[in-house]
């Protein structure tokens, strides 16, 4: 497969990937702070804005500022509109490799994005429609491309992507009060409340959610999942040139999948901001590996007489 | 019951479905019978339909830097009887092993021009003519893997060949998308009618491609689409090939040549290429030979193709066969290689050259059509009759300072169709460009073509990039050709009793059991 190709699809994977888990984030946070208008508001959309990675924005921003800067704002790198455009963006050069209805369905998604610029106050309609546009293209990925490299690609910068996402949202929450409701907020950023809770029955403990959300082995939004996922892709990606398990992008996703299913929750917690500050490097770290492994891998030309 | 033919006008050319007012040609009477039962909102509703299509596909096109618009397909089909496509498909595949064999002449012993059937300085002087392509012998023969010769109407209904597109003729992908919108659209205009279908064009493109590597890529070479990027106005075709024939469209930053071998970019490292179908002009190909500001070809692939290393398809040079000048030679051609009479004619051209042929046609400035000897996509064209004065004015300046720079030709009045324009039928020109693939073997010409429509009242223009349309082109099936059979003619399936029995409150249902094949077999055969 041509690099530029396959970094199309690892991009696509990680924008639609963004957008989604953006729109999540958002829906749980606005949705709350309207049900429980307390002191915490400025405070949570703090949160919410370190986590998209924008420490030092605006403390008088409403809930209203903050929804129209992370579905809409084109100058914002990270806000819904932007990663939905250059998910299609990548698209558009890779037609030829993407399966034709995903291609439409990015391509439609795209197009609609502009009949959203009035969603009035109510931004709960525009959410819930990325996250299905975004269900959908999961959806035609699995069904309408063969398991190869460029389904593995897809699915390689999805996991990235999910992970670093996961990590960041705690590293935005910690030091905080970890009370039970933060908790719930964080656990439901992530769908995750429901699974939670059938898994541990009924109360939210914060070393239990905090287990759940970093090191469950079943549920695909835990961080552990999605860097196994992650590394799988890369080893298989990797198995065509030569038996090295993914070269330094496998070693570093193994090895931090490997520290979050051996350590204990009580190790984790003890140190929890090294730990999250280390799973964010190794996010970090794992996209420069692949970027240099399979992108721009090159032989430069020598010119001989 | 639908009024949309009732006020039809013919525009005085030849139409293509009226011999007379009311009177369809015989190969029409199905689709006016289908056309004389629908209302103006019906086909309102179907244009919403197909432009929804497009749209949500990204088949869409920006006409001078205005806003995306979905392509302008018309909704009524064109259709062509089974005994005039014979005649396009042999005229077709005649002028294209011509045209292959003038290239392979010019480029190597140039024999034609000894003989002195075509000037010399015809040749030397054409813009496309590179003396970079002399001497390379390509892989099978074949300089024209694909061509699309695009064909006139004239007033007595006869095809004509407007001109020759040798070098990256586009228009295909369009041929099988508008197919695919038509039967997605209307298909019940397909039930009444045996339509030849064109969806394995690219099928026969990959065939031809391969074949045509070089013999050292063995049996299973690797094909490519190389692209000048998605910003090309044809960048939806290139990807629609690429995807259609399974290869990978590349970009020239995806290339590499060394020691004269072709490889590609790929993530398990470098992958050699053995042909390339590229669809980027000869100038901008290689920028060791060609532009050197050239930032989207790829350095050292024509050393490469000299080297025999990879095909380069279609070869480089192919443009001087094409040439409106030479292109007054290709019945001369025809008769010199093949020793066979034209089947398809030319329009007629004058070559200005001559002082006496110039002053003729200047004489007749206002009568006749001029064209630039180098363009394409309909640029640069004057037509004398619809000229203004100073138009005709600048025109004869700059005749006369290049003579070998333009042609005239006598006008045709381009056949017309009925076109769904602003709420009704109305006779629009149009042309038809049929696409040729050659293998080195044979030339298969593609059942139909693009037939591209004039919009605007009485314009002769179909180019898409001057505000053209498109028609899906209908090749009805020889009934006496024993090709495929109509689904129609299948023996219907003897009708079996369906087990309606509901099921059980929770019980699932498996789905109904699928019989095993031999009995299946014993039921077709009773």
């Amino acid at each position: 497969m041509l690099s530029r190709i396959a970094e199309s699809l690892y991009w696509i994977g990680r924008y639609v990937e963004r957008a989604e888990d953006t729109a999540r984030i958002l829906d749980v946070h606005f949705h709350l702070l309207v049900e429980d208008r307390g002191a915490e508001a400025a405070e949570s959309y703090r949160t919410l804005l370190r986590a998209m990675g924008l420490p030092s924005a605006v403390d008088a921003m409403d809930g209203q500022a903050v929804a129209a800067l992370l579905t809409h704002n084109d100058t914002f790198s990270g806000s819904i509109a932007t990663s939905l455009t250059s998910a299609w963006d990548n698209a558009r050069g890779a037609r030829e490799v993407i399966s034709s209805e995903l291609w439409e369905c990015l391509n439609v998604t795209h197009r609609s994005l502009g009949s959203w610029d009035r969603y009035g106050a109510a931004p709960h309609e525009f959410l819930r429609w990325v996250k299905e546009r975004a269900a959908m293209a999961a959806g035609l990925v699995d069904t309408t491309m063969s398991r190869d490299e460029g389904w593995r690609f897809l699915v390689l910068g999805r996991s990235v992507e999910r992970a670093d996402m996961t990590v960041r949202l705690l590293s935005a929450r910690y030091g905080e009060r970890w009370g039970a409701a933060g908790w719930r907020v964080l656990l439901r950023c992530c769908s995750a409340h429901e699974a939670f809770l059938r898994r541990h029955h009924g109360m939210v403990q914060p070393s239990l959610a905090l287990e759940f959300l970093l090191t469950d082995s079943t549920f695909p939004r835990s961080v552990l999942f999605a860097l196994r996922e992650a590394e799988t892709c890369v080893v298989a990606l990797s198995a065509a040139a030569g038996p090295d398990r993914g070269g330094d992008a496998g070693r570093v996703l193994g090895r931090a999948a490997a520290e979050l299913s051996y350590a204990s929750i009580a190790e984790i917690d003890r140190e929890l901001g090294d730990r999250l500050a280390e799973l964010e490097a190794a996010c970090n770290a794992a996209h420069e590996a692949v970027t240099r492994r399979f992108f721009r891998a090159s032989v430069p030309i020598e010119w001989s007489a | 019951m639908g009024d949309l033919l009732d006020r039809y006008d013919l525009a005085g050319a030849f139409d293509e479905m009226f011999a007379a007012a009311g009177e369809p040609r015989t190969p029409y009477l199905g689709l006016v019978a289908h056309l004389e039962t629908l209302s103006r909102s019906d086909l309102d509703d179907r244009c919403a339909m197909r432009d929804r299509a497009f749209r949500d596909q990204g088949i869409t096109f920006a006409l001078g830097g205005e806003e995306e618009r979905p392509f302008p397909l018309d909704l009524v089909p064109r259709i062509l009887a089974a005994r005039d496509w014979t005649t396009i498909e042999a005229g077709v595949r005649q002028r294209v092993l011509a045209l292959e064999r003038f290239l392979a002449d010019v480029y190597g012993e140039r024999a034609i021009l000894h003989d002195r059937v075509i000037p010399h300085r015809m040749v030397v002087t054409s813009a496309h003519f590179h003396r970079e392509a002399a001497g390379i012998v390509p892989a099978g023969g074949v300089r024209v893997h694909v061509a699309g010769v695009d064909l006139v109407r004239d007033r007595d209904g006869r095809f004509r060949v407007l001109e020759d597109n040798l070098r990256c003729p586009s228009g295909v992908s369009y041929v099988v998308e508008n197919r695919r919108a038509m039967t997605r659209v209307f298909p019940e205009m397909f039930q009444s009618h045996h339509v030849r279908p064109v969806a394995d064009y690219p099928m026969r493109l990959l065939a031809a491609l391969r074949a045509t590597a070089p013999p050292a890529a063995g049996n299973n070479p690797t094909v490519v689409v190389l692209t000048p990027g998605v910003y090309n106005s044809a960048y939806f075709e290139h990807s629609f090939l690429a995807r259609q024939m399974g290869v990978e469209l590349v970009e020239g930053r995806d290339l590499v040549c060394r020691d004269q071998v072709v490889f590609m970019r790929t993530t398990n490292g470098e992958q050699r290429v053995d042909v390339v179908y590229r669809r980027i002009d000869d100038e901008f190909l290689d920028p060791v030979h060609f532009r050197p500001d050239s930032m989207v070809g790829c350095p050292g692939l024509l050393n490469a193709a000299r080297a025999g290393n990879v095909t380069v398809a279609n070869m480089v040079g192919n443009g001087v066969a094409d040439d409106k000048a030479i292109y007054s030679y290709v019945p001369d051609m025809i008769e010199y290689y093949l020793g066979e009479r034209p089947i398809l004619d030319n329009v007629q051209t004058y070559l200005l050259e001559d002082p006496d042929v110039l002053a003729h046609a200047l004489a007749r400035l206002d009568q006749l059509v001029w064209k630039p000897v180098d363009g394409s996509g309909g640029y640069g064209i004057v037509i004398g009759p619809r000229a203004r004065d100073h138009e005709l004015d600048a025109l004869r300046t700059r005749v006369l300072a290049d003579p070998r720079g333009w042609i005239a030709q006598e006008p045709i009045a381009l056949s017309t169709a009925p076109t769904y324009i602003d709420g009704s039928l109305a006779p629009r020109h149009l042309d038809l460009r049929p696409f040729a693939v050659h293998d080195g073997e044979s030339v298969w010409v593609a059942p139909g073509g693009l037939t591209r429509v004039a919009l605007p009242e009485g314009s002769l223009i179909v180019n898409s990039s001057q505000g053209g349309g498109s028609k899906d082109t209908w090749v009805i099936a020889d009934p006496l050709a024993p090709a495929s059979v109509a689904p129609s003619e299948l023996p219907a399936p003897a009708p079996e009793a369906i087990d309606c029995t509901p099921l059980e409150r929770g019980r699932q249902d498996p789905g109904p059991l699928v019989a095993p094949l031999d009995q299946q077999q014993q039921q077709q055969q009773q």
